[in-house]
């Protein structure tokens, strides 16, 4: 099942992955491939292998075999720095929890990605602050991450996942901390934001309500991947 | 609330620290390592008095100078000592040769019998010196066969040089000269000397101000982890404790860590004992059993230790609210106030500004005012520095990302960051402040010698049966020697006894007496009149020049009431030529010149003799071959490198203690740096990875992280500088030195406070790179 | 429930009485509700109409008549359409999914495959309802939800069975 060639027209494939942590097999040739404006789901038991299945295809751990493509680049055999730096301008990362940096007020943290990317700092917070209004949380702009409810929080790393742009959204467990409510708001403006953009998805989650939100699941056991469209 | 409840609390803590899985017990053992260290720290300095008193014994105990000005009658209860002290490279070595007169004759302490000619009894660490490959030089020195070594008893520390070499048919001298004969060994008259008001305050001052770092470091050891420790409280309350209780529980489980710590320090400090034995600082080495703390200050380290362990959680913990579901640490805390914090160390200035202008001829200094006022100075530091940090962290604008990261982060927390840096401030204002009292004081400690290194690199007083040319000759031939210029000087008057003026008298070949002025000309069997050169006593000047006119009848050596002199009797020659005074002058001489067959033969065992030694630098180990060359001619020849100037023994001891205790207090405060940095980079390794995730350069972070290091230090030195000048201008009002500012030193210090800081960066960079690595996304 | 399908699958392991098919039935899955004779035998005879099973022989004897079925070609083919069609997503459809899974064990088809077919049908099914959600008002949303959320539970209990089939393989086989 993963030696079909990805199909044309792919911004983001891979083929046969493998990925081994010491003894555990986290990946054992799973297979992945996504189109421009595309939302994927990514689903499967804990431990399947899906969160290292993101960090894989977002560059972020190098696997131990198979090929990742990104626009007809592969990602093995380009440098670390090469790496961050496509993750910096094209790729855009909301985690469940933890990746808001506390001391940073709302808007910093959204422009961060932009600052790193070395816009200046006037014209970096514009933007982030363009996002926040359509994430609807503009008006948190000035308070610390400790100070703002957990969706809000979770709104606020989805416009900064979103404020370069990025050609990919990767999303691991996006909503894992939220209630069902706020959950589905997030969802609903991650993903409405993203095809505003033509931005693909990468959306790791394993509640079957938020993977409605895709166009497409991809099933990820034992750290193999089945692609439930072409199951039919 | 009742003593019981308190310990209850204190215990339950104490529990809490001891079964809180493998994080609580990480976090005990950083706590207990930590305050080891400094417990350790304290033990030590808690045993050096015992050390300086334990070393002044034996010093006491071997002493071989009697400074009589006869010499005692041979007898079977006395000895010859020679002595024929040397040095190997930049190590003393402290030589005696012993020739026993009877079946009585007394030894010196560490030794069981005398060593037979052409043997000697050496010191542990000689012995293995004399075994070195690198030795050669030195075994040639020392021609004698090892048959023993030198007792505890008989040396100072563990790696003393020494030994005891067998000899015969010496002869003794009197007046402090390199052969006596004694009939016991030890000072016979032990004196109390009277402390210099200057260098006991010095000393106390050194004293606290390597102490107080330590105890700001302890502090800040007990808090280890400490954040990590208020999450677990807040499940207490929720379980039912009430505030207080709770941070009766956390104060439990810091003096949990400080016990364990006392246990720790204890152990370390006994192993720094044991390792003792095979260490040296600075030339100084000591023996483990020197190392007893006295019991008084042991007690007061057991109790002290852990009582400030539980104040100081009580009192940091005193901005914290616990609530059952999450620590506040108040989103709007109050804003530091300076008063209370301006308080200390103008309560240390008043402490101090009664005794300005005292001196070393008004008595004593008051200790307690000195400890107390310096005390609350340096204090003063730890408790301005938070509110420092405080004021300039909240106005720092923005910059780039790294810049900005590490100015938020320090802008929320800028106590975490000032309690960091607080023991290098002490630290460094302490050294600052000393470091300009040592300077200031040092003209009055440093004498100079006259001497001129440059024109010549070493002496040698050779004893007074060597012949001075032949020795000279010895040493041009020798390895190393670009040039030697051989002496021999004494004193000659127109009196036999108890002359009311004296005049210089200088023997020496053609060559050499042209080393000291200039001759018009110059054959051997000439006399030169050399006058003084600073003529200022114009009556002594003239009786001076009375005796010099050619003609004159004198008496070289004369005696005076208590020597008895030569008197070999001489008339001063008619063709008396006049030198110049050379501006270089290897010696600073007056009187006459004689070039050696114009003395008479008799006056020759009068003269002191020596001989100058210019070295070819390039040679390697020209000094050696020296000192070898001096000890095969003269065994107890004194040889002597040239200086420019000299320190008092006692001063430079201080100096070096001082050197001694700041590396180690610098050294300590970095380690605890580092624990706590590393501490921190682990609470927020998650956020590190997905900061990573979406493309941060590690340089970046790494910046970060220097910045926010950097930053605060930056503070803590600035406020440091200020405390330590104040200190120090204060300090050396009090010794009545005009106050300099020696920026030097201020530079110095503070670089190695900045170096420190530099140091503890580099060294958490790896693991930083290691927690940027993305598996730390993977627990999620 | 088709009982069509589940006695087709029943015989594919071997020709039964229809007394034993109603046992097997009851045994396997008619837990709470066991089955009728007459069900068993109307049910049948519609089978041997449309030519699903043949009739593999008749046993004389006393109390009723005991025939003996077994499944045609045509009959086994019936039953691989069955389990390989997703089932329309609504509420109380485990019992259906439950026979369709322990059928596929015992006759040695792939079970995972079913629930996983089973699993895109539904998501295929919550993705219009989320779709609708979003684009109705707000009582289409109400209603969607109550929707979406029974059918997450359907998945949730798909997800759950695929975790669980080597453990139910050996509980049929037993």
């Amino acid at each position: 099942m993963t030696s079909v060639p990805p199909p044309p027209g792919s911004l983001l494939a891979a083929r046969d992955l493998r990925k081994a942590y010491g003894p555990t097999l986290a990946l054992d040739g799973a297979a992945f491939s996504i189109h421009p404006g595309e939302v994927v789901a990514v689903m499967g038991p804990s431990g399947s292998g899906k969160s290292t299945l993101l960090h894989c295809l977002a560059g972020i751990v190098p696997p131990d075999s198979g090929s990742i493509t990104y626009a007809e680049r592969e990602l093995a055999t380009m440098t670390d720095a090469e790496r961050s730096a496509l993750r910096r301008s094209e790729f855009g990362f909301v985690f469940q929890f933890g990746q808001l940096v506390p001391e940073l007020t709302c808007v910093e943290n959204v422009a961060l990605p932009l600052r790193l990317n070395g816009t200046s700092r006037k014209a970096a917070e514009k933007a982030a602050l363009g996002w926040m209004e359509r994430l609807e949380v503009d008006d948190l702009k000035g308070k610390r991450p400790g100070e703002v409810s957990g969706g809000q929080g979770q709104r606020v790393a989805v416009a900064r996942a979103l404020v370069t742009e990025p050609r990919v959204l990767f999303a691991d467990e996006p909503t894992g901390a939220l209630d069902s409510l706020n959950g589905e708001r997030v969802m609903e403006l991650l993903t409405d934001a993203a095809r505003s953009t033509n931005a693909a998805v990468v959306l790791v989650t394993h509640e079957a309500r938020v993977a409605a939100y895709s166009d497409r699941e991809i099933v990820v056991r034992d750290g193999k991947s089945r692609d439930m469209e072409r199951a039919i | 609330m009742s003593a019981r409840q308190w310990s209850r609390d204190l215990a339950m803590g104490a529990r809490f620290a001891c079964t809180g899985g493998r994080e609580g017990w990480v976090r005990m053992l950083l706590t207990a390592v930590g305050v080891g260290l400094g417990v350790a720290l304290l033990l030590l300095t808690t045993a050096l008095p015992n050390v300086i008193s334990a070393r002044h014994d034996v010093e006491e105990a071997r002493q071989d100078y009697n400074f009589a000005t006869t010499i005692r009658p041979k007898a079977d209860n006395t000895v010859l000592v020679g002595s024929t002290d040397t040095k190997w490279h930049t190590k003393d070595i402290r030589g005696r040769l012993l020739e026993p007169e009877g079946p009585r004759a007394p030894l010196p302490p560490g030794l069981s019998r005398f060593p037979a000619k052409g043997e000697m009894v050496v010191s542990p660490a000689l012995k293995e010196l004399l075994a070195s490959d690198g030795a050669k030089l030195l075994r040639e020195r020392l021609p004698y066969r090892i048959t023993g070594t030198i007792g505890n008893s008989g040396l100072i520390g563990s790696q003393e040089l020494a030994y005891y070499a067998g000899a015969e048919g010496m002869v003794p001298r009197a007046g402090g000269a390199r052969v006596e004969r004694l009939d016991a060994f030890g000072d016979p008259h032990p004196t109390t000397e009277k402390a210099d008001p200057v260098l006991l305050m010095m000393t106390l001052v050194v004293f606290v101000v390597l102490l107080m770092p330590v105890a700001v470091f302890i502090a800040a050891a007990v808090r280890f982890g400490g954040e990590r420790r208020d999450r677990r409280l807040a499940a207490l309350r929720l379980v039912g404790s009430d505030s207080r209780m709770t941070r009766r529980i956390a104060a439990g489980e810091a003096l949990a860590g400080a016990l364990l710590g006392l246990v720790v320090g204890t152990a370390f400090f006994l192993a720094g004992r044991q390792v003792a034995s095979s260490v040296e600082i600075l030339g100084e080495s000591v023996f483990p059993s020197y190392l007893n703390p006295s019991p008084a200050l042991v007690a007061l380290v057991a109790v002290a230790v852990p009582a400030s362990a539980v104040l100081v959680t009580l009192f940091a913990m005193r901005g914290v609210v616990i609530e059952p579901l999450g620590v506040v640490r108040a989103a709007k805390q109050a804003r530091r106030r300076l008063w209370w914090r301006l308080l200390l160390p103008l309560a240390g200035l008043a402490m101090l500004y009664p005794m300005v202008g005292n001196g070393r001829d008004s008595g004593n200094f008051n200790q307690y005012l000195v400890v107390g006022g310096v005390m609350l100075l340096l204090v003063g530091v730890t408790a301005l520095l938070p509110w420092l940090v405080e004021r300039v962290v909240a106005r720092l604008g923005s910059g780039a990302v790294s810049w900005q990261l590490a100015v938020r982060r320090l802008q929320l927390s800028s106590g975490t960051a000032a309690r960091m840096v607080n023991g290098i401030a002490v630290a460094v204002a302490g050294a600052i402040a000393l470091q300009m009292l040592f300077a200031g004081v040092q003209s009055q400690y440093t004498k100079s010698t006259g001497r001129d290194p440059s024109r010549a690199q070493m002496e040698v007083d050779l004893s007074d049966h060597t012949q001075v040319a032949l020795a000279g000759k010895e040493f041009k031939r020798t390895k190393g020697v670009r040039a030697s210029v051989a002496l021999s000087t004494g004193t000659f008057s127109g009196q036999r006894r108890d002359p009311d003026t004296s005049v210089g008298l200088t023997v020496g070949d053609c060559a050499a007496l042209q080393e000291l002025a200039h001759l018009p000309s110059c054959r051997d069997g000439d006399v030169f009149a050399l006058s003084n050169p600073d003529a200022s006593d114009t009556d002594y000047d003239a009786a001076m020049r009375a005796q010099l006119r050619p003609g004159r009848h004198v008496y070289i050596d004369p005696t005076y009431s208590d020597t008895r002199g030569r008197e070999v009797s001489w008339t001063v020659p008619a063709g008396l030529q006049q030198a110049g005074a050379r501006k270089d002058s290897l010696e600073n001489i007056s009187g006459l010149l004689v070039t050696p067959s114009a003395l008479p033969a008799k006056a020759a065992p009068t003269l002191s003799r020596r001989v100058l030694v210019r070295l070819d630098e390039s040679v390697r180990d020209a000094e050696e071959h020296v000192r070898n060359t001096a000890a095969r001619l003269d065994p107890v020849a004194d040889t002597y490198n040239w200086t420019a100037i000299e320190q008092s023994t006692k001063y430079t001891s201080l100096r070096t203690g001082l050197f001694v205790g700041a590396a180690c207090v610098l050294a300590l405060i970095g380690a605890s740096l580092l624990v706590s940095q590393l501490e921190q980079l682990r609470e927020r390794r998650k956020l590190l990875s997905s900061l990573v995730a979406f493309g941060t350069r590690r340089r970046t972070l790494g910046l970060s992280v220097l910045w926010q290091t950097a930053i605060p230090i930056t503070l803590g030195l600035l406020l440091a500088s200020t405390v330590g000048l104040t200190l120090g201008a204060v300090l050396l009002k009090m010794t009545a030195t005009p106050v300099t500012v020696d920026w030097s030193s201020v530079l110095s210090m503070t670089g190695v406070g900045a170096a420190v800081v530099l140091a503890v960066t580099v060294l958490s960079l790896p693991p930083l790179l290691r927690l940027m690595r993305p598996d730390g996304l993977r627990t999620e | 429930m088709s009982i069509g399908h589940t006695l087709l699958g029943l015989l594919e392991s071997g020709p039964r009485h229809g007394y034993d098919l109603k046992r097997a039935f009851d045994e396997k899955f008619g837990h709470d509700r066991p089955l009728h004779y007459g069900q068993v035998y109307s049910t049948m005879s519609r089978l041997l109409k449309n030519g699903l099973v043949e009739v593999d022989g008749i046993e004389a004897g006393g109390g009723p008549e005991r025939k003996r079925y077994a499944i045609t070609d045509a009959g086994i083919t019936d039953v691989e359409r069955w389990l390989a069609t997703p089932e329309k997503p609504e509420e109380y459809l485990q019992s259906t999914l439950y026979t369709k899974v322990v059928l596929a064990l015992l006759t040695h088809r792939n079970a995972a495959d079913i629930l996983d077919t089973q699993r895109a049908e539904h998501l295929r099914s919550m993705r219009i309802l989320t779709d609708r959600k979003r684009r109705g008002d707000f009582a289409d949303q109400m209603i969607c939800d109550h929707a979406l959320f029974h059918l997450e539970a359907d998945l949730r209990w798909l997800e759950l069975a695929a975790a669980r089939l080597d453990k139910l393989r050996a509980e049929v086989a037993a």
